[in-house]
């Protein structure tokens, strides 16, 4: 457990890794009999970026402000939808191709509900959260959209 | 007053270090402390874009900053 897990309510569960990321953890963590269904967003390292070779990435986080943005990120989809719990866990660190980043779960009454925040939680967490991606190709490196 | 800020991404990369230390008038804003940093560290000036974030919430540039804020520069995130 991260120090930030202090902060967690019931419903929600926001962490930040340097080790493998445990799915099977997520969707338990998420599951109750409240819920009709759940939605799992799993990120997973990919091989190329515009047919470039990708070899591994490394990702860094600004933790306690990475964990504000994901507070805001939840509230703002429990404002929006009726889903009952929230989990965002993502990993820091050098990941090789098919690792796992990012894992977003979602549960609802209804599946709607949780697609909808799911998919709004991924694309917000990818504009908000204090979390870079260094790429590294066989002729290089690069952070990840920080020059035009 | 002095000042630390922290660097994340590209920004530690620019700076050579995860933070620099700086002396600035204390009633300095956002939009001073960027200005400059972009005197000292011009490759600033060619992200896509960049943040400050003051005590882990983005900050405007009127926003001002004091002492013991911790301060840090916000690259383009990219998560996920």
């Amino acid at each position: 457990m991260t120090k930030s897990s202090k902060k967690n309510h019931l419903n929600t569960n926001f962490q930040i890794f340097p080790f493998p990321l445990n799915v099977q953890y997520v969707i338990d963590w998420v599951m109750s009999p409240e819920s009709g269904g759940i939605d799992v967003f799993i990120g997973t390292v990919r091989n190329q970026t515009k047919g470039k070779k990708v070899i591994r990435l490394e990702f860094e986080a600004y933790e306690p402000m990475a964990i504000c943005e994901m507070e805001k990120i939840a509230a703002q989809a429990f404002k929006k939808w009726p889903v009952q719990k929230v989990l965002i866990h993502h990993r820091t660190g050098i990941l090789q191709v098919g690792e796992v980043p990012v894992v977003i779960a979602v549960s609802a009454a209804h599946r709607a509900a949780a697609f909808d925040a799911c998919r709004y939680i991924i694309d917000t967490l990818k504009q908000t959260v204090p979390i870079w991606k260094k790429e590294f190709f066989e002729d290089g490196e690069v952070w990840v959209g920080a020059h035009p | 007053m002095k000042i630390k800020i922290l660097a994340f991404g590209i920004a530690k990369d620019i700076f050579g270090s995860t933070s620099v230390n700086l002396e600035m008038a204390n009633d300095s804003t956002v939009y001073n402390l960027k200005y400059l940093l972009e005197q000292q560290y011009p490759q600033l000036k060619q992200l896509a874009s960049y943040m400050v974030a003051v005590n882990n919430e983005y900050a405007l540039p009127g926003d001002s900053l004091h002492e013991r804020d911790e301060i840090a520069i916000i690259p383009p995130v990219s998560g996920g």
